[in-house]
């Protein structure tokens, strides 16, 4: 029997419901098959903790009096984007800082400003009749700025790729630090707890489903940039690369210092770690078959990071029970792994969305639309106007 | 009497030379192997602590560059800091002493100090800087 979201909302408010981690539904499923899964578990909570450079903040300063539109904005010296509204900004997770370079950029100052710590704010502008304010120097914090909510553009990555360098000496990736030879290999998905991966055709994961994003709630907004639903599939639904993709969006003033934290990828820049879960309602047996994934069941290109181009020379499948363990095989060496996104913090969330849903503090959500099932990437070709 | 750790790396075509007896022999120095690992088709390498006079100690090292040793100074001590760290695991790929490790039941990284050779390599291969040189 299949069960709809309504349902499942009123057994959260019952204080009845079943909720599991995807960690937990693996061994739950093993022992009582698909068919009882499906009538007694209610909730899986999924859960990803990485890198993800396609996040940043929309803020909304408030009115200065007199008050600017502001034409260009510096957050603890780092360039946001304002050409928008008078008092509206961007800033980029991946944005450097002009005095600190690498050191400090955008997502320093989301996770300073989620944290409560006071920033440093400089505009300029040119000044209108309704603006006539040139140039602000102040200070602003998560309590005193009107709005701030987070806006990015892709998170929570279907599968990613294994890195290596074939090269004979050290590149700095944003998949990390690569030693030349094969000296190392990286990789950045939480695997079996990964949101799409238990949810590989996006049954229930769509357009206003509701989530915990960096220790608040969020929503998904649309699908995420370079979206993928396309890319080879194992016939148990795991694309074998990157795939899928999600837009996220929720309230900065909500949200904890201990799910968003600001990466610096030597070499390569400034990145943002950002802590998602999102919880898949056991609507029916099919929700099953993909909620029992496993490490094991999720296999993923290794992909030579030394060739500077698009598409890179691949060396085989692996899978992230191998990953895990610490070594895999390329060309018969023998070769260390170690993951970009954090397991243990993604477990962590897992099993806090988990508590939430349990308290009734998180109701469940019907997704307003899905996302689209089919598409690829389109690449970027440089071309003359006549070639287009 | 100086002293100074280093750490030494033995590419292919000179593991099998015999080269660390010199140090005694020719350049009249102490030395204490701290961890030597030499796996077949790897390079070998060798954490060595050297004492004697600071000149000749100059002189064993530019012996070592000759040999075809690449000789780089070790730091003093290598500290995990567990407030920063977010338990991702890329140092664990870049640890070749293993002394950066992932729990095999909880995925969280690990630090034996006894393991750590000092190279340093995984220093700046950390995301959130939580792997600090004390010196």
């Amino acid at each position: 029997m299949p069960k709809t979201i309504e349902e499942i909302n009123e057994k959260i408010k019952k204080g009845t419901v079943v909720v599991l981690t995807a960690e937990e539904i693996i061994d739950y499923v093993q022992e009582n098959g698909i068919k009882k899964t499906a009538r007694e578990v209610d909730v899986v909570t999924t859960a990803t903790f990485g890198p993800m450079c396609s996040s940043g903040a929309f803020i909304n300063f408030g009115h200065s009096d007199p008050p600017i539109k502001m034409a260009k904005v510096w957050l603890n010296d780092v360039p946001a984007y304002t050409g928008i509204a008078a008092v509206d900004a961007y800033i980029g997770a991946t944005e450097l800082s002009e005095s600190e370079g690498m050191a400090y950029g955008g997502a320093h100052v989301i996770e300073e400003l989620i944290a409560g710590k006071n920033i440093k704010l400089r505009s300029t502008a040119y000044g209108t009749d309704c603006y006539p304010r040139k140039e602000i120097n102040t200070y602003i914090n998560k309590n005193t700025i009107n709005q701030a909510y987070l806006f990015n553009p892709r998170n929570a990555y279907q599968n990613y790729s294994v890195a290596t360098n074939s090269s004979g000496k050290i590149i700095y990736t944003y998949m990390g630090k690569l030693l030349p030879h094969f000296g190392n290999v990286t990789y950045s998905s939480a695997g079996q707890l990964s949101p799409l991966l238990n949810d590989p055709y996006y049954r229930t994961i769509g357009i206003g489903t509701k989530i915990f994003l960096g220790g608040g709630t969020g929503f998904v907004a649309w699908q995420g940039t370079q979206h993928s639903p396309e890319v080879e599939r194992l016939p148990n639904g795991v694309p074998l690369g990157g795939a899928g993709t999600l837009a996220l969006i929720g309230d900065i003033k909500n949200m904890s210092p201990q799910f968003i934290k600001a990466a610096i990828f030597t070499g390569y820049g400034v990145t943002m770690f950002v802590g998602v879960g999102i919880p898949i309602p056991v609507i029916d047996e099919e929700m099953v078959e993909y909620l029992k994934v496993k490490d094991e069941d999720i296999y993923v290109s290794i992909s030579d990071y030394s060739v500077q181009r698009r598409s890179k020379p691949t060396f085989g499948k692996v899978n992230y029970k191998q990953l895990r363990e610490g070594k895999i095989t390329i060309n018969k060496k023998e070769v260390p792994t170690g993951s970009i996104s954090s397991y243990p913090k993604a477990k962590e969330i897992s099993l806090l969305l988990k508590k939430w849903i349990k308290d009734n503090n998180f109701l469940l959500t019907s997704p307003v639309s899905q996302i689209p099932t089919s598409g690829s990437t389109k690449p970027l070709n440089i071309v003359n106007e006549e070639e287009i | 009497m100086a002293s100074e750790k280093l750490i030494l790396s033995f590419p292919k075509n000179v593991v099998t030379k015999p080269i660390v007896y010199h140090v005694v022999k020719d350049f009249d120095l102490e030395f204490n192997i701290l961890r030597a690992e030499i796996t077949p088709n790897l390079e070998g390498r060798m954490l060595l602590e050297i004492r004697g006079k600071k000149d000749k100690i100059e002189e064993c090292k530019n012996f070592f560059k000759k040999e075809g040793v690449q000789v780089r100074e070790a730091t003093q001590e290598i500290i995990l800091d567990k407030e920063l760290c977010v338990n991702c695991g890329v140092c664990v790929s870049l640890c070749f002493s293993n002394a950066l490790s992932m729990n095999k039941d909880s995925f969280e990284i690990e630090f034996d100090k006894n393991k750590c050779v000092l190279c340093g390599i995984c220093l700046n291969g950390c995301p959130v800087n939580a792997l600090k040189s004390k010196i």
